[in-house]
């Protein structure tokens, strides 16, 4: 008998025991989801039009423009570290696209690749001044960030004349970009932005990319603990570095759609927009210090993100009121994250 | 036959903190080597040089009788110098077979994870370590110290170490969890395995090493073969020669002199006063 209790025997129904509890509430993304069906019960029953499919189809629109950027922005924190730059990132990199096309008067699918080739420099950018710095990605990120929404200013009013870019409407290739990037499609006589099937196929990617791949072992344990990750043989830095790429190839597609759904770019918006992307993956589940959260958490987070936005206009609240909602969400978010951590960690 | 790793006159300076100076060692397959010293005299120094995560400043690193300057510890890895460390040994948020195979992933094409073998061997790798996993899915934070410290073992273990390098895997660990911890180390000397233990304690040392290296303040004050010394002198050697003089002094003073000239005398055979 005495044997039994310490035996493998004992420690094996202390681990049944507990096993599907922790299970639970390990997951990443099970407090943002009670949240969302919380908010979708709420302001069906507070909105007569949050219902419609049209409305739906606008709450999931707007979710799916920040969704596609908390994809990037949740690896990256699962990855430990911030981008600041994220918002203003977009600008520049529909900035660029506008402004290379319409200069040099080129096909736009000319100004689309070599946006994406920028805009992905300025990620290996952020990542390598973080890297060579060793200063905290919040700082680089900041230092990257202001001189960014400066450059996008100061070279769209150098280049054009102006605060915004000229239209590329006309332009070669515009309706074939804008079938990529900023149509809508039919779905049974509703229409649904193609950004939202983006939205869909990114985090269904980076979900594989984290759960499935090498790679994804690797952010994780980068942001779980470097040190350790280092010490087993994980290439560190050249991880995070893909992180703020990752990132940055985000920001280019979400400038994409900026640029062929208005043909034009303010050349000062995108800024404060990085809050919203952190915030859509911490309310997501993931952890600002690093190492925990999922993709599919972050998409939640946007839906959340959009549910909240648009439905206090259904609900014909005051809008003023949307960012009180958003912070109390976060409040609410980061206290359950915090718990599930304690958790998981004990 | 050729040292596994083999370390001659080896010294290492943080800037102008002298932290290692003259260190010789030897490791043979199937050897314990102890290394043994108060906090700071240089024993993670050391370590980190063996593992790849430093350099050093003057002597030579032997592995396998080839000079070596690693520049990673991917590189130390590659030729079979595994080295489990006290605190970042794993990644406490992630699972037990993420952390396992952390660093050298099973893949089927693609890029994809193995996840199913990964999953069953670490269960199967453990277990044969003595360690029942069920849910090799917990994340290892849940784990105790010492299971945390058996699982980097058993993965260094399973990945081809041909050394083993442990620092200081008992430190934190209460009596029965570094038991099981000693247990392993001799498990692993069993299968070939050559191991550079790193303790400050002369009690878990003693029972598993076959040699003892005492470092203090950074220099080699003894390395002795198991025959040439008991647990005492190990743990008198290990208190260091000036602290167990002063201890002397301080007693006499006091007017303990029996003991005081008992501790003097042990000093003297121990050869660590200048007379
Ligand atoms: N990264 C470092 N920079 C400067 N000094 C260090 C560093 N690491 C260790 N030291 C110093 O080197 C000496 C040896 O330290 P260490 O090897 O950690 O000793 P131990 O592991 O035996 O406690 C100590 O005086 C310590 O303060
Ligand atoms: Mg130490």
């Amino acid at each position: 008998m005495t044997q039994a209790t310490t035996g493998p025997a004992a420690a094996d129904e202390r681990v049944a025991r507990r096993d599907p509890l922790r299970r639970l509430l390990v997951r990443p993304e099970l407090g943002a989801l009670i949240g969302a069906v919380a908010l979708f019960v709420f302001f069906s029953a507070t909105a007569d039009a949050f219902l419609q499919t049209s409305s739906f189809s606008t709450v999931l629109y707007a979710s799916s423009t920040f969704g596609i950027m908390a994809v990037g922005v949740s690896l990256l924190m699962i990855g430990g570290e911030f981008d600041l730059s994220a918002g203003v990132m977009v600008t520049s990199s529909a900035l660029v696209a506008s402004l290379v096309s319409f200069q040099l008067t080129l096909n736009v699918w000319a100004g689309v690749a070599i946006s994406l080739a920028v805009t992905l420099a300025l990620g290996v950018l952020n990542g390598l001044l973080f890297v060579w710095t060793k200063l905290p990605s919040f700082i680089v990120t900041l230092a990257t960030f202001l001189m960014l929404a400066g450059a996008n200013l100061g070279v769209t009013k150098a280049v054009t004349g102006n605060v915004a870019s000229d239209s590329i409407r006309d332009m070669d290739g515009f309706a074939s970009a804008k079938d990529v990037f900023a149509s809508e499609v039919d779905m049974g006589g509703v229409n649904v932005n193609v950004t939202v099937f983006w939205w869909i196929a990114f985090t269904v990617v980076a979900t594989w990319i984290l759960l499935r791949t090498r790679a994804g072992n690797w952010i994780f344990a980068v942001g779980g603990n470097a040190d350790s990750a280092r010490a087993v043989g994980v290439p560190v830095a050249r991880t995070k570095i893909a992180l703020f790429a990752g990132v940055a190839f985000c920001a280019w597609f979400s400038g994409m759609h900026l640029l062929f759904a208005f043909a034009t770019v303010q050349s000062g918006e995108g800024v404060g927009n990085e809050f919203f992307y952190i915030i859509c993956a911490v309310i997501g589940g993931c952890l600002l210090t690093g190492g925990y959260g999922s993709a599919i958490g972050a998409a939640i987070g946007a839906f959340i993100f959009g549910m909240v936005n648009k439905g206090i206009v259904y609900a014909d609240w005051n809008p003023d009121w949307f960012r009180f909602f958003l912070g109390a969400a976060l409040l609410a978010a980061t206290v359950v994250n915090h718990l599930v951590r304690r958790r998981a960690e004990r | 036959m050729t040292a596994l790793v083999k370390l001659t006159g080896v010294g290492k300076d943080y800037g102008s903190v002298i932290a290692l100076r003259d260190v010789s060692l030897e490791v043979a397959a199937g050897q314990v080597v102890c290394v043994l010293g108060d906090n700071g005299a240089g024993k993670s120094t050391l370590i980190k040089i063996v593992a790849g995560l430093h350099r050093h400043d003057s002597g030579t690193y032997e592995v396998q009788g080839e000079p070596v300057a690693f520049s990673s510890p991917r590189d130390a890895l590659d030729l079979g110098i595994a080295t489990v460390y006290q605190d970042l040994a794993v990644v406490p948020l992630m699972p037990v077979w993420r952390n396992f195979f952390l660093g050298s992933e099973k893949r089927r094409g693609l890029g994809r994870l193995d996840v199913d073998f990964m999953r069953r061997t670490t269960r199967d790798e453990l277990l044969a370590m003595g360690i029942d996993l069920r849910d090799v899915d917990q994340p290892i934070g849940t784990l105790s110290g010492g299971e945390r410290q058996c699982v980097a073992i058993a993965r260094a273990v399973y990945f081809g170490a041909k050394v083993l390098v442990l620092d200081e895997p008992t430190a934190a660990l209460g009596v029965k969890q570094a038991g099981v911890v000693l247990r392993y180390i001799v498990q692993a000397r069993e299968r070939g395995l050559g191991v550079v233990f790193i303790t400050h304690n002369p009690h878990h040392a003693y029972p598993v090493g076959d040699r003892f290296l005492i470092l203090n303040r950074g220099r080699p004050i003894g390395y002795h073969d198991k025959d040439d010394i008991t647990r005492e002198e190990l743990t008198a050697l290990m208190a260091g020669g000036a602290e167990l003089e002063q201890l002397a002094h301080e007693l006499e003073a006091t007017g303990s002199t029996a003991t005081a000239r008992a501790l003097d005398e042990e000093a003297r055979t121990l050869g660590l006063t200048d007379d």
